[in-house]
């Protein structure tokens, strides 16, 4: 059967992507919220901000209505075959966003930086932003994250050596970054947060791969092990520094820690730091060889 | 913690400043929601098309459908504050309103505005979109659509005990730097 990725289903698809990431968090963080919940005190301001995100996470699935009324910017990565046309998914990816924007699954949340105007359908240099990678396969998969501007703007980066951190060129050194990072940000990026991290690369490509971190489930670890304990270990101690759901205090600072390393120039060594809101949205969709939805890639 | 304090606007001086930092709330009555745009215009001496005497601004930019038919709210909870920062002691000061609702709080030159002025900054929950839009019964005007953007624009909405928690007071007390100093101090301590 020939490869037929119709523009009208591409478009369909889209749009229930765009549909299931704003309104309906991923199991894990479903998951990781719950036992936040139980674990902060009976009658603490945490225990009840956690308890009103469980229930507005429960209200926005029923009512397929935004989780947060930021929709966020919108990055979809995209697995397809070599044969697919990129013009024709970019094509279909902006109908989708203009006619979410339209329904109000989308706030209307770009704005032209130099005028200052309101873009009415969300489609404008920049939004939404699609990045394409081709493997030997026939099926698409393709993710989106929607991250709201509360969050990004708690998002930074470090150049190591950094002396005021005292901060070396090693893993203590991203530790310091780390934890520096989280008490910088307090609780404005709507905490509980979780810090997609990148270690090397370049200042573009640090952040870059940092935020593809929130691609990974929460329940997943770093296949290095050095990696994978340096993310248990920023994720307890964070967890000890009190600041808590919305930052008025608490056990429960962050929800997850995902960290990756690339390689960097001899001259260079970025700690990248993307801190993501509680409002993780991440939604995943498999497309058949026609581009019809076949199922979901995460629960 | 105590069970909140049923609050009604428009609310007057004695209330607002008998009013204590940690302490829970529900607002109930007309309130407005206000962004960027908004605060600098105000701040730079534009005129406010309200009466806002003992009234409320939520920092907020809601998804919000209609017309032709009536406004709907799809998703309404509070933005971060602190961009207003600049702006915020000048609308306090010109406005006169009573109570300030947003997230992540404000800085020193707020606090002492919601001093001088008599104000309270109220937190409500960061993303909880579906949660806080239950409590909006009606939205009743908007004004500066065209010039600001639907999500900069001033709604004019109806809440039914919308839920929050004083964090700034008009003492000058703000549970955000009680937090912030503990968390620095235990930073210390991981970081030695």
């Amino acid at each position: 059967m020939p490869i037929d990725h119709t523009y009208a289903n591409l478009r369909q698809a889209a749009l229930e992507l765009i549909r299931r990431a704003a309104t309906r968090l991923p199991d894990d963080v479903r998951q990781a919220l719950r036992a936040a919940h139980r674990r902060e005190p009976a009658n603490s301001p945490a225990r009840s901000t956690l308890a009103i995100l469980n229930r507005n996470a429960d209200w926005a699935d029923t009512d397929a209505a935004p989780l947060c009324q930021d929709t966020g910017t919108l990055s979809f990565y995209g697995r397809i075959p070599p044969q697919c046309p990129i013009p024709r998914l970019n094509k279909a990816i902006a109908a989708a966003v203009r006619a979410a924007t339209r329904v109000g699954m989308l706030r209307q949340n770009t704005i032209d930086t130099l005028t200052g105007q309101s873009v009415a359908d969300n489609v404008a240099p920049g939004s939404p932003q699609c990045r394409w990678e081709t493997a030997a396969i026939k099926h698409i998969d393709l993710w989106l994250l929607m991250k709201g501007g509360g969050c990004e703007n708690t998002s930074t980066q470090f150049s190591l050596p950094d002396t005021g951190l005292n901060a070396g060129r090693d893993l203590d050194g991203v530790r310091r970054c780390l934890l520096q990072a989280v008490v910088t940000a307090q609780g404005h990026g709507c905490a509980p947060s979780i810090l997609g991290v990148c270690i090397g690369g370049d200042r573009q490509y640090g952040y870059e791969t940092a935020k593809r971190q929130f691609l990974r489930p929460l329940t997943d670890q770093a296949a290095q092990p050095e990696l994978a304990a340096l993310e248990r270990r920023i994720l307890r101690d964070a967890n000890t520094l009190g600041i808590g759901p919305m930052g008025l205090g608490g056990k429960t600072t962050l929800l997850g820690v995902k960290i990756a390393a690339v390689s960097r120039l001899p001259a260079s060594y970025f700690v990248s730091v993307a801190t993501m809101c509680w409002a993780l949205r991440r939604a995943g969709i498999r497309l058949n060889e026609h581009g019809q939805i076949e199922r979901w890639l995460q629960p | 913690m105590k069970p909140p304090r049923d609050l009604q606007v428009p609310l007057d001086e004695t209330t607002v400043r008998n009013l204590r930092a940690g302490d829970a709330v529900t607002l109930s009555g007309r309130i407005y929601t206000a962004r960027d745009r908004f605060h600098r215009h105000v701040a730079d001496g534009g005129r406010c098309p309200v009466n806002l005497r003992g009234g409320v601004l939520f920092h907020c930019g809601p998804v919000i459908l209609g017309p032709p038919n009536r406004w709907r709210v799809l998703a309404a909870g509070p933005t971060t504050s602190m961009r207003e920062e600049p702006y915020m002691p000048a609308v306090i000061a010109a406005t006169g309103i009573r109570v300030i609702i947003g997230k992540g709080g404000m800085g020193p030159d707020t606090r002492a505005a919601c001093r001088r002025h008599g104000c309270v900054y109220v937190q409500a929950t960061g993303g909880a979109a579906q949660f806080l839009r239950r409590r909006i019964s009606a939205v009743t005007a908007v004004f500066f659509l065209d010039a600001f953007g639907p999500a900069e624009a001033m709604w004019e909405l109806t809440v039914e005990t919308m839920p929050g928690q004083v964090t700034i007071d008009s003492r000058g007390n703000s549970l955000y730097d009680a937090v912030a100093d503990r968390s620095r101090r235990r930073l210390q301590e991981l970081l030695a």
